[in-house]
C-alpha cells in the first residue's frame, strides 16, 4: 500500500511537471488533412518537401535578400545522436516534428524550442545499416509516420508520441530496411524499401493510415508474367534491387504518385544480361491500386551504382509555345531530364548533361534512351572508368524549384570520376552483394578543377542555366530550400556553414558556421506572423566516407563534427 | 567453422587461410556438443593468417602461428568486418569504412570506430583452430 501511495504521489508530481508542456501541444496541434496537404498554408511545413509536387518551396516572403543579413539564431537543440541526420524539420501550427537517425523523432515547440516529446524506438540488438539515418517523417490526421530503419511503419500520436501501432513491412534481417519519410495520400501510408547492396527486390507498399492495415505493395522489379519481366534474364529479378530510397512525390489532379528507383543488384550488369526494368527508373503508381500507370528508365542494363532514387519534382512547363504537364529530375547519371506525364504513360521530353559525363555515347530524341560508350562500362573482370563517379551529378540531396521565377536549383558535384571492376560474390542474406568490395572502388578527381561542389539554377522553361555558385574545397551535399523571399537556403559543405542565396543572381548574401556540416534539406515556416528558416546540422554517412576519401586525393580536412543540432533562424529586430 | 562460402559449415584449418589476408568468417562449433554457435552474427569471428613476425608483442601471445581471431563485429554501429582493403592491409568494415590493423591487435587505424576490435584468444588442438579463451573486450558496436 505504501508503495502505491508513493507511486501515486510521484505519478501525480510527474503530471504537474508535464501536463502544461503536453497542454501547449494539444491546444495548438490541428490534424493534417487531405486538404491541407494539396493546398498547404505558407506558415507550414507540413510535408519533407513542404508540398506533394516536391518543391521545396516556401511562398514566405518576409526574409528578403534585403535582410536576410540580419539572420540570427533563434534556438538550438541537440538531436544527441551522430550519424548523417538528413531529415527536414516539419511543422504544424507552431509544433516542429524532427526526426534523426536510429529511428526516432523529437517534437518541439517551433517558436521556443521546448522539447513536448520524444520517441526512441528500441532497434533490435544484432540490427546492422549501411545508413542509419532518416530522411524524414510524415503527418497525417492527429499521427506521426515513422518508416523505421528495421523496416516496420509506425504511427505516433502527434500530440504525445506514443506509439499507436507499428506493422512489419519485411524482415530486416534479408537486408531490407527503410530511410524514406512515408508519402501519405487520400489515406493511403506509402513507403519503400533499401537494401540494394544486400540482394533485395524492391517495392512500394501502401497501408490504411487509420488502421495500419496493409492495402496494397506493388514490386518495383516485375515478376513472372508482369509486364518489364522480360528484361530480365533467369533468376536475376529475384534479387535485382531497384530500393526505393527516397519518397516519391505526388500529383493530386492526375491522382498519381512518382516513385525513384535504386539501380540494380549486383552492380555489373554482366551478371543480369537485359534492360533490367525497373531500375534506375520513375515509375507512376496509383495510390488506390498500387497500378503502375508508367515508368521511364535513366540507364537499361544499370552498371555505374547511378541509383535514381530522388523522385522527379512534378512542374508544368512551358516548351516550343505550349505547356507541358511535366516532371523534371536532376539524375544521378549527370543529366538534366524534362518529362511529360499523363495518366497513362510517362513521355520523355530532354535531356542535358548538367555535370561532364562520360558515359552516355547519345540520347535517342525520341525515347530518351542513351547508347553507352563500351569502354565505359564496368564488367565482371573489366576495369572501366567513368565520369561522373557513382556519387553521380547529385546523389539523394533534394533539388528546389521556385514557381515564381521558373527556377530549378541543384545541389550538384562535378570534376569527379570513378573506376570499379566486377566480380562474382556468393549471396547471403543481410550481406553485402554488389560485385565489389568497398575498399576495390575507384575514385578520383580531376587535381586541376577550379570547383567541385555547386549549386546551379536553371530556367526550366528556356532549358538553359541561369547561375552557378561553386566550391572550390567542398563537395555539395546539401538539399535546398528556395523562398517567396527570393532566396535560395543549402547547407552541404564541409566548412560546417549555412548559406543563404539571392534566387535571382547566385550571390552569397549571408551564412552561418553550425555545429557539423549539413545534408538536410531546410525549412521555413512562421509561427505569430514571424517568418523562421530551419535546418538540421549533422554531417554523417556518404559524405563523410567521401570526405575521407578527398582528404588522401587533395589534402582536405578529413573529420567534419559529427553529432545532431537543430537550428532555427529568424531576422533580428 | 566457415561461416559462408563455398565450404560453409567445414572446419577452417590453418592451411585455409591465405599467407597475408584477406579474413575468412567463421562462427565457433562447441566441441564436445557440436552445436555451431551462429544464432546470432555476434559471434562472427575474422579469422586472418599473419607473418608472426609482423604481429606486435600484444597481439603474438593471443595468436598461433600468425593466425589471429578478432570480433567480425565493428565497434561503431555492428555491422560485419566482412572486406579487407589490400593496399593497407587492413580489416574493413562497410557501413562506415574503419579499418583495423590486424597485426596490432586491431587497433582503429581509420574511421569512426571508437575502439579496437576484441581479440578472441586462440591455440590448435590436433590441428584444428580452437577457442583458447574469452574476448578481450565486449563484443558489439556502441548504442545510442
Amino acid at each position: 500500500m505504501k508503495t502505491t501511495r508513493a507511486l501515486a504521489a510521484l505519478v501525480a508530481v510527474l503530471g504537474l511537471l508535464v501536463l502544461p508542456v503536453t497542454a501547449v501541444a494539444q491546444a495548438r496541434y490541428s490534424p493534417v488533412t487531405d486538404q491541407r496537404l494539396v493546398t498547404p498554408e505558407p506558415e507550414n511545413w507540413l510535408q519533407i518537401r513542404g508540398n506533394y509536387q516536391g518543391w521545396g518551396y516556401s511562398p514566405l516572403s518576409q526574409i528578403t535578400a534585403g535582410n536576410v543579413r540580419r539572420l540570427t539564431p533563434v534556438w538550438a537543440f541537440s538531436t544527441g545522436v551522430d550519424s548523417g541526420h538528413e531529415a527536414p524539420p516539419l511543422v504544424n501550427n507552431g509544433v516542429m516534428f524532427v526526426p534523426t537517425p536510429y529511428s526516432q523523432v523529437i517534437a518541439l515547440d517551433a517558436k521556443t524550442g521546448k522539447l513536448l516529446w520524444r520517441y526512441k524506438r528500441e532497434l533490435p540488438e544484432d540490427f546492422k545499416a549501411l545508413h542509419n539515418t532518416s530522411r524524414g517523417i510524415a503527418l497525417y490526421g492527429d499521427k506521426v509516420y515513422v518508416a523505421s530503419l528495421d523496416c516496420h511503419l509506425v504511427a505516433l500520436d502527434a500530440k504525445t508520441g506514443k506509439q499507436v501501432w507499428s506493422r512489419k513491412v519485411e524482415d530486416y534481417k534479408t537486408g531490407y530496411y527503410m530511410t524514406l519519410a512515408p508519402l501519405v495520400a487520400k489515406g493511403r501510408v506509402m513507403v519503400g524499401v533499401s537494401g540494394g547492396e544486400f540482394g533485395v527486390r524492391g517495392f512500394v507498399q501502401a497501408f490504411d493510415a487509420q488502421s495500419g492495415e496493409p492495402v496494397w505493395k506493388t514490386y518495383t522489379i516485375p515478376g513472372p508474367g508482369e509486364p518489364g519481366h522480360e528484361t530480365w534474364s533467369g533468376e536475376a529479378w529475384k534479387r535485382g534491387g531497384a530500393s526505393v530510397w527516397l519518397t516519391g512525390t505526388y500529383d493530386p489532379e492526375l491522382e498519381l504518385t512518382y516513385w525513384g528507383t535504386g539501380n540494380a543488384s549486383p552492380w555489373f550488369g554482366d551478371q543480369r544480361p537485359g534492360d533490367n526494368l525497373f531500375t534506375s527508373s520513375t515509375v507512376a503508381l496509383d495510390p488506390a491500386t498500387g497500378m503502375m500507370k508508367g515508368h521511364f528508365q535513366y540507364q537499361w542494363n544499370e552498371s555505374w551504382d547511378w541509383d535514381e532514387p530522388d523522385a522527379p519534382l512534378v512542374i508544368d512547363y512551358q516548351k516550343d509555345g505550349r505547356t507541358i504537364k511535366g516532371l523534371v529530375h536532376p539524375a544521378r547519371n549527370g543529366y538534366l531530364y524534362l518529362l511529360e506525364r499523363s495518366r497513362e504513360r510517362i513521355g520523355f521530353v530532354s535531356a542535358t548533361a548538367y555535370v561532364k559525363q562520360n558515359v552516355f555515347r547519345s540520347v535517342d530524341q525520341q525515347t530518351g534512351r542513351p547508347a553507352y560508350h563500351e569502354e565505359r562500362i564496368p564488367k565482371t573482370g573489366k576495369r572501366a572508368e567513368f565520369c561522373p563517379s557513382l556519387w553521380g551529378g547529385k546523389d539523394w540531396p533534394n533539388a528546389a524549384y521556385n514557381p515564381k521565377t521558373g527556377r530549378l536549383f541543384i545541389p550538384a558535384n562535378d570534376n569527379h570520376c570513378g573506376f570499379m571492376e566486377g566480380k562474382v560474390q556468393q549471396y547471403v542474406a543481410g550481406q553485402w552483394w554488389t560485385g565489389v568490395d568497398i575498399p576495390d572502388i575507384g575514385f578520383t578527381v580531376d587535381k586541376g578543377a577550379k570547383y567541385f561542389g555547386e549549386i546551379q539554377a536553371w530556367d526550366v522553361n528556356s532549358g538553359k542555366r541561369a547561375w552557378s555558385h561553386q566550391y572550390p574545397d567542398s563537395m555539395s551535399w546539401g538539399g535546398v530550400l528556395t523562398t517567396g523571399g527570393g532566396l535560395v537556403f543549402a547547407g552541404g559543405t564541409n566548412d560546417r556553414n549555412f548559406r543563404a542565396f539571392d534566387a535571382g543572381t547566385g550571390k552569397v548574401l549571408w551564412q552561418f558556421t553550425t555545429n557539423s556540416g549539413i545534408i538536410a534539406p531546410p525549412s521555413s515556416f512562421a509561427v505569430d506572423g514571424v517568418q523562421y528558416v530551419s535546418v538540421v546540422s549533422g554531417w554523417g554517412v556518404d559524405p563523410a566516407f567521401q570526405q575521407g576519401l578527398l582528404g588522401d586525393l587533395l589534402g582536405w580536412p578529413k573529420d567534419v563534427p559529427q553529432g545532431g543540432v537543430i537550428w532555427v533562424f529568424a531576422v533580428s529586430k | 567453422m566457415f561461416a559462408f562460402g563455398d565450404k560453409e559449415g567445414q572446419i577452417v584449418t590453418p592451411e585455409d587461410l591465405p599467407l597475408g589476408g584477406p579474413q575468412q568468417l567463421a562462427y565457433p562449433m562447441d566441441p564436445v556438443a557440436k552445436i555451431v554457435r551462429n544464432g546470432s552474427t555476434l559471434n562472427l569471428a575474422a579469422l586472418i593468417r599473419l607473418d608472426p613476425t609482423q604481429l606486435t608483442d600484444e597481439t603474438r601471445p593471443l595468436a598461433v602461428d600468425g593466425v589471429v581471431a578478432y570480433s567480425a563485429v565493428c565497434t561503431h554501429q555492428g555491422c560485419t568486418v566482412s572486406m579487407w582493403q589490400a593496399q593497407a592491409k587492413t580489416l574493413f568494415c562497410a557501413c562506415h569504412a574503419t579499418q583495423f590493423d590486424p597485426r596490432d591487435r586491431a587497433r582503429v587505424v581509420d574511421g569512426p570506430a571508437p575502439r579496437r576490435l576484441p581479440m578472441l584468444p586462440i591455440k590448435t588442438v590436433d590441428g584444428v583452430l580452437t577457442v583458447a579463451g574469452e574476448f578481450t573486450g565486449r563484443v558489439g558496436g556502441e548504442r545510442l
